[in-house]
This record gives structure tokens, C-alpha cells and sequence, in this order.
């Protein structure tokens, strides 16, 4: 109903051909999807009035944003205009100064089951086996479900090996498993693509995408690479300055074609709206996103 | 066409090649392959042998400088007489009643001291508490030597065996404490929030994240410390002892029998290095996910 999932059925194939490849018989055995209804999967996120400081530093300002169950917001932005820390307080990794993070109505408040995060360094225990770094957090007997789930990011075979012995790919393939074997029904990445190069970049965005869709659950990227957050996200969001400057719609088809002329436009659309936006200086009589509250809030110390 | 191709590839080989006769082999009809691998497996060994020459040339003359009198019995006996003096020692029993006695306090004084490092470092290591309370403290303690305490140890203790562990456990005890306190904060903080992301108890943090983590510096300070406990060991014995390596030493030097000296020392390098083989051992084990502690190439 938000986002136009027309080709829902014919990405999910390609998906399966894609594993198909990697995983080998593996795939086949998965259990046909029983259709998860992205209500039930993915959760909503309501984040109104959030504001971070650290210290003197204002790095988020009256952020208002409501991300739907089971859609992809990509959150762009130069580095340190206070994306991370966004997706950090999401998260539960830190606490908001002021205002409220809300994921189906209960307030964040700390670290959640239901939330899973995959980190720009893969951060696997190089003293653990593959299969063991994705059972991590599982309980006994979970080597199972993530032998499962490795099968499905297409490393079914390197299960006994150390992280140290796999590429840089497919150790955040292996971090991607680990984050997935628990359901998990918000998947926040924070940066996860960025240490790779372009090829293995674009084969991750389609097992992203696929597993994804899979899923049902809701997706929280936090990307440089606009390109990247236009080819995964129904919505790019541009954050400068600790405020959101920009949301954008992508209606495009899955599975997105970077020859698409309406791909360019959008990318071009968010990347003049980076640029023309030089270094720190704001204007503060600027027209912010519309949610933003009254600017009666803001307060001093 | 093919020959005059083969000629241009084969003609700078010879250059790079010691010897000249190797470049133009696969051409050769007839040349004995057997020869050069006979050659390389020589070379091979050759290498092999290298380092070995020196020690056993010392020793041949060493044998020699005895067999001829150039060298008094009282200076160094010849190694014929320290093999023999091993032999007998040996057979009697004796020798290995004072390995065992020796290696006894050793370990004993590895353990108790050894554990206790641990088990501070693990503490200040994890608790900003106690390395507030007592961190200061132990680098203050760290900074006598332990050999210093051998006069108020033979007040508090005498001479007994109770002096020779407390020696040894106070000396390995720093360099473990050290070792395990900077394991641990030296573990990847990314990890560690990886690992409460991941809904990870604090105990499986421990044991999952933090204590595999600070392996690798722990069994660098139990190196040192398996040094540094021979040392202490090989002093404390000579002072007093009715039993152990030194006691076989000291008695022997009452006698003038110099080669069953020689057989102590020998002894205590032999197990100083048997030592290092264990922990090498450990290493080799525990951090076999370390690429560089992984041997063979899968």
C-alpha cells in the first residue's frame, strides 16, 4: 500500500537464482516463504523531537521521521552530519537527549530483541568459526537455523572455516547471517557496504534486497554512497546539520536498474541537494522538512 | 618455426640460473633428471645441517681439548664424562627424584603465583573498581625485584620450601598480572558492543568476547613468567635445599665433581626450554584462528 511492490514475485526468483548458484541444494530445501505479511514482520518506527548532544556539540536536531513496517529508509548524508548517531539511538546504543524513538508504540529504552544491527567492520569473533559467529546470542542448539541462514547469503560451505580466511565480502555476508538468524523484525545497517569494492558492493545490494523482501522486516540504512541508498530504499532520506533535509520517494521497480533514466534523476536530484549545501554553514530560515515541531521547543542551557 | 620459438624463450635462462647446464635441461634429450633433483636434495640438506655446525664443531673440540689434557677436569670435564655422569646419575634414580623436587616447586610456585596474577588481572581488567583500589599498588610492589627479598624471606620463612614457592610465586606473579590486565583492555570495543547488541549475558560476554580476546597478551605474560620462574627457581635452590637440581649442584661442587654440575645446568636449560615448547604449544593451539599462528597454508 506504501510502496508499489510490483515485482515482488519475479526479484524473489531472481533471488532464488542468484542462491541457487552459491548455496546448491541448500535452497531448494528452504521452506516456501509462508508470505509473511510485512505488518506482522517488519515494525514502525515513530521518531519524534529527537535531539542528541554530546557535550557542547548539537548532532541531532528535533528529528521527526516515521518509518512504516516493513519499508527500506536509506539515511544519507556527508560524515558527521549525524546519521550514525540516528541510527545508534534506534538502536538502543546510546540515549537520546530529548524526545521519543518509538517502534510499535513502546519506547526505546535500551537494547531490544527485535532489533538487529550490522556494523560497517563485520565485527565477527576471529576466535569463532563461521558457523559459530552466526549462532552467537543463539541458544544451544541454534547451529541449525544458522547453518539455514549462511546457506541463504550463499556460504553454506565455509561454515568451519576462521573469519580471518574469508574476503572482505564475505565477511559481511557472514555478519549479515548473523544478524538475520534472529528474525529480527528492524535491521538496522549502519555503513555496511562501505569497505567494499564496487563488484562485490553490487551483489550484496541484490542479497540485501532479496532477503529483504524475504523477510518482511523493516530496514534502516545508513549510507555516504547516495547511489547505493537510491538502488535499496523506498525512501532517501538527506540529513545535514543533525536535521533531515530532504525525503524522497523512490518509486521504482525491484529489482532497480541502474540504467533506469529514473534512477539517475533521483540520484542527481539527492546529490544536488548534498552539494549545493557547502560544508557547515546553514541557514536556519531554511524550509526544513514539514514535520518539523514549533521552533518554540528549543530551549538554552 | 617451433625450434627457433623454443631457442628465444630458452636463451636468457642461463643468466639467472647458477648453474648453466639447468637452462637448457628440458631441451636435453637424454639429461639425467635424477642427477639435479640429487643435487637439490643435497643443497636441501646442506641448509638443514648449517646451523648445526658450529655447536657440534665446540663440542668435537671441546672433547678433543679433554682427551689431549689441555683441559683440566676441574675447569670442564670432557662431554664424554658428562654423558657418563647422566648415565649413572640416571640409572641410580637420583637424577629424576631432583627433576621431580625441582619441577615441583616450580609448577607449584607457577600456580600459586601465576593464579593470582590472573585473577587480578581479570579483576582490575574488568572493573574500573578494583583498578582504582589496587592497580597502583601492585605497579608500586612490581618495581622491587624479587631476588631483594630473599633476606626478609629467610626471616619470615627460613629456609624451607615455603621460601623457594613464595619466591617464585611473587616474581611470575607481575608479569601475568600485566599481561591480563592489558589483554583485557586492549579488547576490541567494537566487539564488545557487537556482543550486547547481540543479546550476549554478561557472563557469555566474558567468556565469548573478553577472555578469548585477551588470550593471546595472557600466554605472552605466562611466557615471561615461565622465564623468569627457572631463574628464581635455579636461586633459590642454590641458597638452601636437601633436594632438587640445585642441591645436586651445590653438593657436586663440594666434591669437585664438575661434570654432575654440568648435568644440573644442562638440566635446568633443558627444562627452561621444555617450558617454552608447552606454552609455544598453547599458543599454537589457542590461537590456531590467528592467521599468525596458522602453520599450514588450507
Amino acid at each position: 500500500m506504501l510502496h508499489p511492490h510490483i515485482s515482488f514475485e519475479s526479484s524473489q526468483t531472481y533471488l532464488a537464482a542468484e542462491l541457487g548458484r552459491d548455496a546448491g541444494p541448500d535452497a531448494e530445501a528452504l521452506p516456501p516463504q509462508a508470505q509473511p505479511s510485512t505488518q506482522d514482520r517488519g515494525v514502525r518506527l515513530e521518531i519524534s523531537g529527537l535531539s542528541k548532544r554530546y557535550g557542547k556539540r548539537q548532532v541531532l536536531q528535533h528529528t521527526e521521521l516515521v518509518i512504516e513496517p516493513g519499508e527500506f529508509v536509506a539515511i544519507v548524508g556527508r560524515s558527521g552530519c549525524g546519521k550514525s548517531t540516528l541510527l545508534r539511538l534506534v538502536a538502543g546504543l546510546e540515549a537520546a537527549t530529548q524526545g521519543s524513538i518509538r517502534l510499535d508504540g513502546q519506547d526505546v529504552s535500551g537494547l531490544r530483541e527485535d532489533t538487529r544491527i550490522m556494523f560497517q567492520d563485520s565485527r565477527l569473533l576471529p576466535w569463532r568459526r563461521v558457523i559459530a559467529n552466526v549462532a552467537l546470542g543463539l541458544p544451544p542448539g541454534g547451529h541449525a537455523a544458522a547453518a539455514d541462514v549462511l546457506a541463504q547469503v550463499g556460504l553454506a560451505d565455509r561454515q568451519p572455516d576462521w573469519p580471518a580466511r574469508l574476503s572482505g565480502g564475505q565477511r559481511q555476508r557472514v555478519s549479515l547471517a548473523r544478524a538475520l538468524v534472529h528474525n529480527p523484525r528492524l535491521l538496522l545497517l549502519d555503513e555496511p557496504l562501505g569497505a567494499l569494492d564496487a563488484l562485490t558492493r553490487i551483489e550484496m545490494h541484490q542479497l540485501i534486497e532479496g532477503l529483504w523482501q524475504r523477510n518482511g522486516f523493516t530496514a534502516l540504512l545508513v549510507t555516504h554512497d547516495v547511489q547505493e541508498g537510491v538502488a535499496l530504499a523506498d525512501r532517501v532520506i538527506l540529513i545535514e546539520d543533525g536535521r533531515i533535509a530532504l525525503d524522497e520517494r523512490v518509486r521504482i521497480a525491484r529489482p532497480r536498474e541502474r540504467s533506469d533514466p529514473l534512477f539517475g534523476q533521483i540520484e542527481k536530484k539527492i546529490l544536488d541537494r548534498v552539494l549545493q549545501q557547502p560544508g557547515e554553514a546553514i541557514s536556519p530560515s531554511e524550509p526544513l522538512w514539514p514535520n518539523t515541531p514549533v521552533h518554540g521547543v528549543r530551549w538554552a542551557v | 618455426m617451433t625450434d627457433s620459438v623454443r631457442e628465444l624463450q630458452v636463451t636468457p635462462v642461463p643468466d639467472t640460473v647458477d648453474a648453466p647446464g639447468l637452462g637448457f635441461l628440458p631441451l636435453g634429450p637424454g639429461v639425467s633428471l635424477p642427477r639435479i633433483q640429487f643435487a637439490a636434495i643435497l643443497r636441501d640438506l646442506g641448509q638443514r645441517l648449517l646451523p648445526w655446525v658450529v655447536p657440534v664443531g665446540l663440542i668435537a673440540l671441546w672433547q678433543i681439548a679433554s682427551s689431549l689434557g689441555w683441559l683440566s677436569t676441574r675447569v670442564l670435564p670432557a662431554p664424554s664424562e658428562v654423558i657418563k655422569a647422566t648415565w649413572t646419575l640416571s640409572a641410580s634414580g637420583e637424577l629424576w627424584t631432583h627433576v621431580k623436587v625441582s619441577a615441583g616447586r616450580a609448577l607449584a610456585g607457577l600456580a600459586v603465583g601465576g593464579g593470582l596474577g590472573l585473577a587480578f588481572g581479570l579483576l582490575t581488567g574488568s572493573v574500573k573498581f578494583f583498578e582504582t583500589l589496587l592497580d597502583s599498588t601492585i605497579q608500586m610492589v612490581r618495581n622491587i625485584p624479587a631476588l631483594a627479598l630473599i633476606p626478609l624471606v629467610i626471616l619470615w620463612f627460613g629456609i624451607d620450601e615455603t621460601a623457594k614457592l613464595f619466591l617464585i610465586a611473587v616474581s611470575v606473579f607481575f608479569p601475568i598480572y600485566i599481561n591480563t590486565f592489558h589483554g583485557i583492555r586492549n579488547v576490541d570495543p567494537g566487539l564488545i558492543e557487537m556482543g550486547r547488541t547481540y543479546g550476549l549475558t554478561r557472563w557469555q560476554l566474558y567468556r565469548e568476547v573478553i577472555l578469548p580476546g585477551a588470550l593471546s597478551s595472557i600466554l605472552v605474560g605466562l611466557r615471561f613468567s615461565l622465564g623468569l620462574m627457572w631463574v628464581i627457581l635455579i636461586v633459590a635452590e642454590t641458597i638452601s635445599a636437601q633436594a632438587g637440581i640445585g642441591y645436586l649442584t651445590m653438593n657436586a661442587r663440594e666434591f669437585l665433581q664438575t661434570d654432575v654440575v654440568l648435568v644440573g645446568i644442562l638440566l635446568y636449560a633443558l627444562l627452561g626450554k621444555l617450558a617454552d615448547v608447552f606454552a609455544r604449544g598453547l599458543e599454537r593451539y589457542w590461537l590456531r584462528w590467528h592467521p599468525g599462528y596458522q602453520s599450514t597454508v588450507a
